[in-house]
């Protein structure tokens, strides 16, 4: 009964705007389309990097090409043509700009837009900011602040010019070439990216936070993140994404690798809105991720928190690998998927280390045609006492034509393990949408507000000023989504 | 205007092609409060969720006016916005959203269909805490979840607090007593009470005699197999409480 009238609200709030979807037209510098060790020379040499870096690029092309595509998600992946992606396109850069007057203001309107005003971010709020565009890392801000504290927050290919042994100290040492086929590929080519290391004992005083937007057309984006935390060290990471709106898919395939020493902590945040395609899929982005960090120092912790809500297809399983004595991985997580979008996404949370604790928050929210998938993996080693994992997974669905699933893998090796999951499915119940109909409340701001209710706990990990944000997205993704 | 708050006429609805109100009419001035009782099945419940506008029925005959509009052909949303509200049987439960911020969205959307700006987050919560104190709610329900974990009695208590809130013109009561204690059933008689005046009028739905001896009813109907079989005064509903539905039953099914 009234599944016509419920469809409509579906239909109608499905249709909410993608506000980034806008291209801005900045002089790129665009490579044809193709990929061979020609093309990685050619990266490699427009970063004038050292040797050792084209090795480790043409190490794992050579080994991407053996590699089969993977077909394990819970996903329907169109082919994928990786010939026909361009992998290197940057906004042209007449000089390294010195100040904000260099920069090219199409660029600088373009994170206008996107509500990243640089030049206000640097003098105003307690944010340093580090922007990729098309691959390229075009601004960070707050930089000499941090140099003050010994914090180093710059672009990946600065990293390579400044702290060469750094980099390759790190490099490779959490996500190996060798892990998965978007970890070789974005191995071989990745562009540019965002680079942290906190000194032993230093508190990162601001938010860290890069946002990467892809702009040109039949480009892929294929940045790489490397946090190192030493010692008794702290510190926030921020990152988002949006994308123009096109018909042609467009591929992001990054990796961001993260090291925590002893008793040190890192918290990453990511509020992932790449443009999802239109209602009947086409277009989108294909968000394939290699996140995972190493919690090598004893009584060390990672947080990941993520909000995706958008991209064509995700698939992406933000990690821990609890090496430390005593170390703590955790993972809380929305999953927004509407009209034809899909998702595979959870997190692996691997005990190591003796005392490690683990905490998994899993929210998947379907609604439309879309598919949403949990995928997790509870390990603990034969070696590690005491291990504790907590992990939640709920699932809400908003139609009824959408799917949820669940797909966790608990491979427990010593008994004094105590694991746990709870899972729910829910629907949003019509009793509850008529309470708040009788109480004033529309359908439509009666489910963001059902949504932002079921979210909450996740949401509320967010720092402050990306949880505003990441609320409003719920609602644009989700507007009165019943059925 | 109409000389009546409500006027139904004739209404006649079901549920999934089952019809259970068979021409019920109603007429209600402001500052008065009706009673509706009547055997289990009766259509009671069905009568208080048409008149909200609980979509799982479907009218199909009759009128019912709101202060003289027509009730039926506005959604729930705005039914609330003219001066309804039901005090549910069975308020649900929504799972991480705060009362505050539940109530807030409610008077805000009643606001907005007026074309006030959004109230100030200082004014609403001074709200919240005075009409919080006519149901004797304690200020841990701000942040509580929306009837979450909330016992038979605070849910009932609940539901007067947001009546208290939204300050309707016509209130329906669907079995406000069921499930509570003597203590609760005062304190919330107590707060319809004190919310009553003038303009506004309340009808309470009810299987006992208990609930009327704390809200006086002007008047007492009586519904059976879906229509008015029977009205009254006050002593309608003593005559009841004494004989029982048997009576009533009779005489209609023998007519």
């Amino acid at each position: 009964m009234n599944e016509n009238k419920e469809n409509k609200v579906i239909t109608d709030a499905t249709e909410g705007e993608y506000k980034y979807g806008f291209t801005s037209d900045i002089d790129t510098d665009i490579i044809p389309p193709g990929l061979s060790e020609d093309v990685i020379r050619f990266i490699s040499a427009k970063k004038h990097e050292p040797d050792w870096l084209l090795d480790f690029r043409l190490n794992a092309y050579r080994h991407w090409l053996t590699l089969p595509v993977p077909q394990w998600a819970h996903l329907t992946i169109p082919p994928i043509d990786y010939q026909a992606i361009s992998y290197y396109a940057a906004p042209v850069k007449r000089n390294t700009p010195k100040s904000m007057d260099e920069v090219d203001p199409a660029l600088v309107d373009t994170f206008n837009r996107l509500g990243i005003p640089l030049e206000e971010q640097k003098v105003l709020s307690g944010m340093a900011v580090d922007a990729v565009m098309d691959s390229v890392s075009v601004k960070t801000t707050h930089r000499e602040r941090l140099a003050e504290l010994g914090i180093i927050f710059c672009s990946f290919s600065e990293a390579v010019r400044e702290y060469p042994d750094l980099v390759r100290k790190y490099l490779g040492k959490v996500v190996s070439y060798r892990d998965n086929f978007y970890a070789a590929l974005n191995s071989a080519v990745f562009s540019d990216g965002s680079f942290v290391y906190i000194p032993k004992g230093v508190r990162c005083p601001m938010e860290l936070s890069t946002y990467f937007r892809i702009n040109a057309a039949g480009t892929g984006q294929f940045e790489r993140t490397l946090i190192v935390a030493d010692d008794d060290s702290y510190v926030s990471y921020l990152e988002g994404c949006t994308a123009p709106m096109r018909d042609e898919n467009q591929l992001h395939a990054a990796i961001v690798e993260i090291i925590v020493e002893d008793r040190a902590e890192v918290k990453y945040s990511t509020v992932q809105n790449w443009y999802a395609g239109d209602a009947e899929g086409r277009g989108g982005i294909y968000n394939f991720v290699t996140k995972r960090g190493l919690c090598r120092g004893d009584y060390s912790k990672l947080s990941w928190t993520q909000v995706e809500t958008g991209s064509a297809i995700t698939w992406k399983y933000p990690s821990c690998i609890l090496a430390g004595e005593g170390s703590v991985g955790e993972f809380y997580s929305v999953a927004v998927t509407n009209r034809m979008q899909q998702a595979d996404t959870g997190t692996k949370m691997i005990h190591i280390g003796s005392n490690s604790r683990s905490t998994i928050v899993s929210k998947g929210i379907s609604a439309g045609h879309s598919q949403n998938s949990y995928r997790g993996l509870v390990k603990v080693d034969k070696n590690a006492e005491g291990c504790r994992n907590y992990t939640q997974c709920d699932s809400l669905l908003l139609s009824s034509t959408c799917g949820a699933h669940t797909f966790p893998v608990i491979d427990v090796a010593n008994s004094s393990a105590v694991v746990e999951h709870e899972a729910t499915t829910s629907k949003i119940s019509e009793d509850q949408i008529f309470y708040c109909n009788q109480r004033g409340i529309p359908t439509e701001e009666a489910v963001a507000l059902i949504v932002n209710g079921y979210a909450k706990e996740v949401m509320n990990k967010l720092p402050m000023e990306f949880a505003v944000e990441a609320q409003k997205l719920l609602e644009i993704t989700l507007e009165g989504s019943v059925g | 205007m109409s000389e009546f708050l409500l006027k139904v006429n004739n209404l006649r609805a079901g549920i999934d092609g089952k019809e259970i109100l068979r021409g019920v009419n109603l007429e209600i001035r402001p500052g008065e409060v009706h009673a509706i009782m009547g055997p289990n099945g009766s259509g009671k419940s069905t009568l208080s969720g048409v008149l909200a506008g609980d979509p799982r029925f479907t009218v199909t005959e009759g009128s019912a006016e709101l202060h003289g509009i027509d009730l039926l052909d506005l959604s729930p949303e705005d039914r609330s916005h003219e001066g309804l509200f039901l005090s549910f049987q069975y308020p649900v439960e929504i799972p991480g959203v705060t009362m505050v911020n539940f109530m807030r969205a409610a008077v805000n959307a009643k606001r907005k269909y007026f074309g006030e700006p959004p109230m100030s987050a200082a004014d609403f919560l001074k709200m919240m805490r005075q009409k919080r104190a006519i149901v004797e709610l304690d200020n841990k329900l701000a942040s509580r979840s929306v009837n979450e974990g909330f016992s038979g009695g605070e849910k009932k208590r609940n539901e007067i607090f947001q009546m208290a809130v939204l300050e309707p013109k016509l209130s329906i009561l669907d079995e406000t007593d069921s499930g509570l204690d003597i203590d609760a059933l005062r304190i919330v008689a107590g707060g319809v009470n004190k919310l009553r005046n003038e303009s506004n009028a309340t009808i309470v739905i009810t299987h006992y005699q208990r609930l009327l001896d704390y809200i006086k009813p002007d008047y007492v109907h009586i519904l059976y197999k879906g229509r008015i079989v029977h009205s009254g005064g006050p002593e309608l509903a003593l005559e009841l409480e004494e004989k029982g539905y048997d009576w009533i039953k009779q005489e209609t099914d023998q007519q």
